[in-house]
């Protein structure tokens, strides 16, 4: 057969496809670089829109907003990760129980609803209970969301891990708890890390339902950078805008490679 | 002896499933006993019972008179060698070997000298530090093995731990498993569906099908005297024929064959009727002079030690010979009319 190289044309979209996905991205991260306060014409290289980011007149405001994203990403990670592994323990390893089906789809259904509907519905649903919005139910919103994207790498993992290591580890006197403690644990690490990555860079990165159910006066780094390019596009939004692009790049490709390493011999 | 394992009338249901039915035996301590049946007979799963894998629906399993039924599997002193082999790829071979002492709670420094002395037992001292991954197949077996062995169980299960590797290796590791048995003197239970294997090392076999046992004995006992045409004809190779029994008692039998010839043979079975009649390729001799059977060549196949004549007897039923390439006697050319003579307890009768 031949290469899917060779196949007329292949370099061509290949380009295209490569171009509309990253060309963009590139353009920000470059100007991000500009030394003048345009935002269309170079004025050579320049770090001041960095410097601009930590000590300008807006550093204040997103140095909050970037805290409380960095926390909220952290809780979410952990939270939705428990719960996670949790599930899909019990999905994998559980054998048959009622109402597995719907578990499963319960657990996957936020990949499939739109996020506008989540957002709307966790606003009305917040509203109803009377829990004041802020941090909090930006907490509770993300710790949901997170989940099947927590739950994804997780139960491929553990589904490409035997049976036969806990049943040899309880062969050999372990109990239950020590079985899942020093062999499985181990085992699925990687998918837990895994997981626990994309749910952090997916919380991070969240605009629209964050973006309901804030409250007045509380910000993330998204919602902080929305408001600020409301008045326009400064350089200092691409400079933001770089930074949590080369975070998500690092975390995206950890997770890649951690799941990667360490997968089980067969 | 003293028996270590007693299984009294074991019964194993998966919802409407039996998958054991009414399983009896006893092992006698220091035992070779293999577990042989072709796959779904029930042996795996009777292992998987005696490990604690498997729950048992009814019946009682004894280990040195102890009811262990309703143990979980780390309270029984019991280790399995697995299929698979099962070791934990992200600990290295030592500490692979040391889990099941570690888990008895034995210090660091105690349990790494056993490891270490397992490892040595197999022929894999040089290899401590290394992860499974890095073992060959054969290697890995042998890790496996020490690892189950390590803790000093009072019972080894061992789960077809051979079926992985090549041919070669495997009738290697037959002797090595048959010599480490005798070295440690625990108890071996085997679970296979290669019969040359089974012969090969046990003491004892018990031959299942459709979840029953069929038979147990001796090597020996099973291939020369087997108790009915499931076993017959699943150890080794045997020509089956349907014969009428015109008299039997006290293990003789008279039987006619189809094309009218009659035979004395050794029964397995006291009722009259129709039963099948076993006679092994190997036992029966070319014969000119007063032959039990005549028979008509059809093929003469050439496979160095041995020649292998396929042909029909006279009532029309398929017989195969094997003799040995030693005699300098012509062959006989297919189509050629043969007489036949069988030795001394070819012939068995057997129950349905």
């Amino acid at each position: 057969m031949k290469g899917v190289r060779h196949y007329p044309g292949f370099l061509a979209i290949t380009l295209l496809c490569l171009l509309v996905l990253y060309l963009p991205l590139t353009v920000v991260a470059v100007y991000s670089f500009n030394g003048s306060t345009s935002i269309t014409s170079w004025g050579g290289f320049s770090l001041r829109w960095y410097a601009d980011v930590f000590t300008g007149p807006e550093a204040a405001r997103f140095g909050q907003a970037a805290w409380n994203s960095l926390t909220i990403a952290i809780i979410a990670a952990t939270v939705s990760t428990v719960i996670a592994t949790a599930a899909a323990l019990a999905m994998i390893r559980g054998g048959r129980f009622r109402g597995k089906t719907a578990s499963y789809a319960l657990i996957n259904l936020p990949l499939l609803v739109p996020e506008i509907v989540v957002a709307v519905a966790s606003l009305i649903f917040f509203t109803t209970i009377g829990l004041t919005t802020g941090y909090l139910t930006i907490l509770i919103a993300h710790i949901t969301f997170c989940i099947p994207f927590a739950y994804l790498p997780i139960a491929a993992r553990l589904s490409g891990i035997e049976g036969f290591y806990e049943q040899a580890a309880r062969d050999l006197y372990a109990s239950p708890w020590q079985a899942f403690r020093l062999i499985l644990l181990p085992l699925l690490g990687p998918g837990i890390l895994s997981g626990y990555l994309l749910a952090f860079i997916i919380s991070l990165d969240d605009f629209i339902i964050t973006n309901f159910v804030k409250g007045a006066g509380m910000e993330t780094l998204p919602t902080a950078i929305f408001g600020s390019v409301k008045q326009g596009i400064k350089p200092n939004i691409m400079a933001i805008s770089t930074l949590m692009l080369g975070v998500s790049v690092l975390f995206v490709s950890l997770s890649y490679l951690i799941n990667r390493r360490g997968r089980p011999a067969r | 002896m003293q028996t270590a394992i007693s299984i009294r009338r074991a019964v194993k249901r998966y919802g409407p499933v039996t998958a054991l039915q009414d399983v009896s035996m006893d092992i006698a301590d220091n035992e070779f006993f293999t577990l042989l049946g072709p796959s779904g007979c029930g042996k795996t799963t009777l292992l998987r019972m005696l490990a604690g894998f498997e729950d048992v629906t009814e019946g009682e399993i004894l280990l040195f008179g102890e009811r262990i039924a309703s143990l979980p599997p780390e309270k029984r002193p019991v280790n399995t060698v697995f299929q698979q082999y099962a070791l934990f790829p992200h600990l290295t071979v030592l500490e692979n070997v040391a889990f099941g002492l570690k888990m008895k709670g034995m210090g660091l420094a105690e349990r790494n000298a056993r490891a270490a002395k397992m490892l040595e037992l197999v022929h894999l001292s040089g290899f401590a530090d290394r992860k499974p991954a890095q073992l060959s197949g054969g290697q890995q077996q042998r890790v496996a093995l020490a690892r189950a062995l390590a803790p000093q169980p009072k019972v080894l299960l061992l789960d077809e731990p051979l079926s992985a590797l090549d041919l070669k290796l495997r009738q290697a590791m037959r002797v090595e498993l048959k010599a480490l048995q005798e070295e440690t003197g625990i108890t071996f239970i085997f679970v296979t569906h290669d019969q040359e294997e089974a012969l090969a090392m046990s003491d004892r076999i018990a031959v299942m099908s459709a979840g029953r046992v069929q038979q147990i004995g001796t090597p020996r006992e099973i291939y020369e005297a087997p108790v009915n045409r499931f076993v017959a004809d699943f150890i080794g190779e045997t020509n089956l024929i349907e014969v009428e029994v015109d008299s039997v008692s006290d293990g003789r039998a008279t039987v006619t064959l189809p094309g009218g010839h009659r035979v004395v043979c050794a029964a397995a079975t006291n009722s009259g009727g129709r039963h099948a009649l076993s006679i092994r390729p190997e036992r029966v001799a070319l014969a000119a002079d007063a032959p039990d059977l005549h028979a008509t060549v059809e093929r003469v196949i050439y496979l160095g030690t041995d020649l292998h004549l396929i042909t029909r007897l006279d009532g029309g039923e398929p017989f195969a010979l094997r003799l040995q390439n030693a005699s300098r006697t012509a062959l006989p050319d297919p189509g050629a009319r043969i007489g036949l003579k069988l030795e001394e307890g070819a012939a068995r009768l057997l129950a349905d």
